[in-house]
């Protein structure tokens, strides 16, 4: 046996073959092991303030470095509230983008719009938070606010959350920022999953005299609901964890208020804003810990994500 | 009676296209106002002095200095160094994905995790840096911020070099293996040689994702207000510098903060356009 493989003249080769292999198979692991290690460090350097506060940190809504009291609930409320927000305008628009493109659009015509919203997800999110800085939120204070305040006042409910005063930077401007930015990554999802749907359906559908509506309400919600939900929930997963954007907009206020149109402040926006200036044991530790929390949304948020548009993919979309 | 019914559905028809043609006519408006804005704002701002000259600092007003230099630089450095690390790292995690792992159980984490890393708020990954290069070492350095990009850039490169690299024929790669030639220089003479251009197009967009990066160089690289070319020192940078200018008070401040916007936006969608041309050049062969 041996004699045989010392003969083989390529056995040098075979060396650099075994290296060459094994430094591939390393570095697969080696990303495993990093994000183990992302969740340990983050563990540890928030370990002060997890042994401070306990659960507690969870719905303590006081954040005052100067007493060393820290609690994460106004941030993680208003880190969800603003995804929520983007999320719910940006689902129609990026539907109705995704149908036009692939459904109603001649193929060519479909791919210049389909490269302009792509064009937007190219823009870096610091744009978009010196956009909403600028631009969106005088306009919203000047235009939008005062309007949606004054129809709303009468109305239970809508008047706290669309009162307040009309400062143009808020949770609301946020959701607006967050919204215009998911567009794009939504939108595509949702080109992707509409694409997969056998063209033999849609062709009997409209043969048997269904409109076009009747085709995309009917046959194509319904054949590819869980891709569709999965491209939302992935939008939604984008928008909790972006930072630039929102940390120009939200106000960065630590206080709880009703209305959309007050400031608040969200978790990354908190660590963008703070922590290079977080002084002492607990001040970061408690920063840390946020970071912790979003990390742990994030991936709850992005597993339940992936499992869908798998779901959508292996059983042609039917829950 | 039947005619009723038609023309509801009909106009129900005419609703929903009209629908989405209006989604979609408001987002491409507000991608033109963005444009607008930053084209409108940073225009004046373009010109020798933004390249050449120093940054200003706190309170200094009128004209002089007025440019990112530093920035710009540091940005280059940081970023560069950043792409070195992920590029062959990316790649050969592909390279595994596809070729030498694709029947272990192990790929399928490492498949699952890379996805997980791909969408992971770039902040955490600027937190997880911090904590584990920045603290012990006692200092920001540029090399830090680098390190935290390549985490961006790395799952980026993985995700989009592993579909290139499934179109290699796999008739083109067990001929070669027959032919008595090592595995690894079939992959890296064939496999890498056929899917050039998709790597290429790869390692751009992931260069366009991180060149506007912010959040993972606020406490990594941090900034510096003086000339540093020194990897282990903190380093100025153009998007943490454009976030400082653009809140500041400072009207100048501000101005440079629109030109640095309008010169990352520039850069960031060229390089998507010539990955683009890349891609093209693929889908020729």
């Amino acid at each position: 046996m041996d004699s045989m493989e010392n003969r083989i003249p390529a056995q040098k080769k075979l060396h650099a073959d075994w290296l060459f292999q094994h430094i591939t198979q390393w570095l697969g692991l080696g990303l495993i092991i990093l994000i183990v290690a992302i969740l340990v460090t983050l563990v540890l350097a928030s370990w002060p303030s997890i042994h401070t506060f306990g659960w507690h940190f969870l719905w303590s809504a006081e954040w005052d470095p100067a007493h060393n009291k820290f609690g994460g609930l106004v941030a993680i409320i208003g880190t969800l509230i603003t995804a929520l927000i983007g999320v719910i305008i940006a689902v129609p628009l990026s539907f109705g983008i995704a149908v036009l493109i692939s459904e109603i659009l001649p193929h060519k015509v479909g791919l210049v719009v389909a490269r302009l919203v792509e064009l937007m997800a190219g823009i870096p999110s610091i744009i978009y938070g010196m956009w909403g800085l600028f631009t969106l939120a005088p306009f919203l204070a000047k235009h939008v606010q005062p309007w949606l305040i004054v129809h709303c006042q009468h109305i239970p409910v809508l008047n706290y959350i669309f009162g307040g005063m009309p400062i143009g930077f808020g949770v609301f401007t946020a959701g607006i920022i967050l919204a215009i930015m998911i567009i794009p990554l939504i939108s595509s999802v949702m080109r992707d999953v509409l694409a997969s749907v056998p063209t033999l359906l849609r062709e009997a559908a409209y043969g048997v005299g269904a409109t076009r509506w009747e085709v995309v309400w009917n046959i194509l919600l319904h054949y590819t609901r869980a891709g569709l939900l999965g491209g939302i929930i992935l939008g939604l997963g984008r928008a909790l964890g972006e930072t630039m954007a929102v940390t120009f907009v939200v106000g960065n206020s630590h206080q709880l208020f009703a209305s959309l149109f007050m400031p608040g402040t969200t978790i990354s926006a908190t660590i963008a804003n703070e922590f290079s200036e977080a002084t002492g044991k607990l001040y970061p530790a408690a920063l840390m810990e946020l970071g912790l929390i979003l990390f742990v949304i994030t991936f709850v948020v992005l597993a339940l994500s992936r499992a869908l548009l798998k779901l959508g993919k292996a059983r042609g979309g039917s829950l | 009676m039947l005619g009723q019914i038609s023309s509801w559905r009909s106009f129900k028809t005419f609703l929903f296209t009209v629908f989405c043609y209006l989604t979609s006519i408001v987002s491409i408006l507000v991608l033109a106002a963005i444009l607008w804005t930053l084209l409108h704002r940073g225009m004046h701002g373009m010109n020798v002095a933004l390249f050449t000259d120093a940054m200003p600092t706190p309170g200094q007003m009128g004209d002089l200095p007025s440019g990112l230099r530093d920035a710009i630089l540091g940005s280059l450095i940081i970023t560069g160094i950043g792409m070195l690390i992920a590029t062959p790292i990316g790649i050969l995690i592909a390279t595994y994905l596809v070729d030498y792992g694709s029947k272990s159980k192990l790929s399928v984490y490492v498949r699952f995790v890379n996805d997980l890393l791909l969408s992971a708020p770039s902040i955490i990954l600027g937190l997880f840096v911090y904590a584990f290069m920045v603290k012990p070492v006692g200092n920001f350095s540029g090399i830090a911020g680098a390190v935290a990009l390549a985490f961006i850039a790395i799952p980026m490169i993985v995700r989009t070099t592993e579909d290139v690299l499934y179109l290699v024929s796999p008739m083109l790669k067990e001929s070669a293996i027959a032919l008595g030639i090592p595995r690894w220089r079939v992959t890296v003479k064939i496999a890498y040689r056929t899917a050039m251009s998709g790597m290429i197009t790869a390692i751009l967009l992931a260069l366009a994702r991180i060149a506007g990066e912010t959040a993972p160089l606020l406490f990594t690289a941090l900034n510096n207000q003086f000339p540093n070319a020194n990897p282990l020192q903190p380093m100025a940078n153009l998007p943490v510098t454009i976030f400082q200018f653009a809140m500041s008070p400072y009207r100048n401040w501000q101005h440079l903060a629109w030109a640095g916007a309008l010169l990352i936006t520039i850069v960031i969608l060229l390089i998507n356009l010539i990955a683009r041309v890349f891609l093209r050049d693929k889908n020729a062969h």
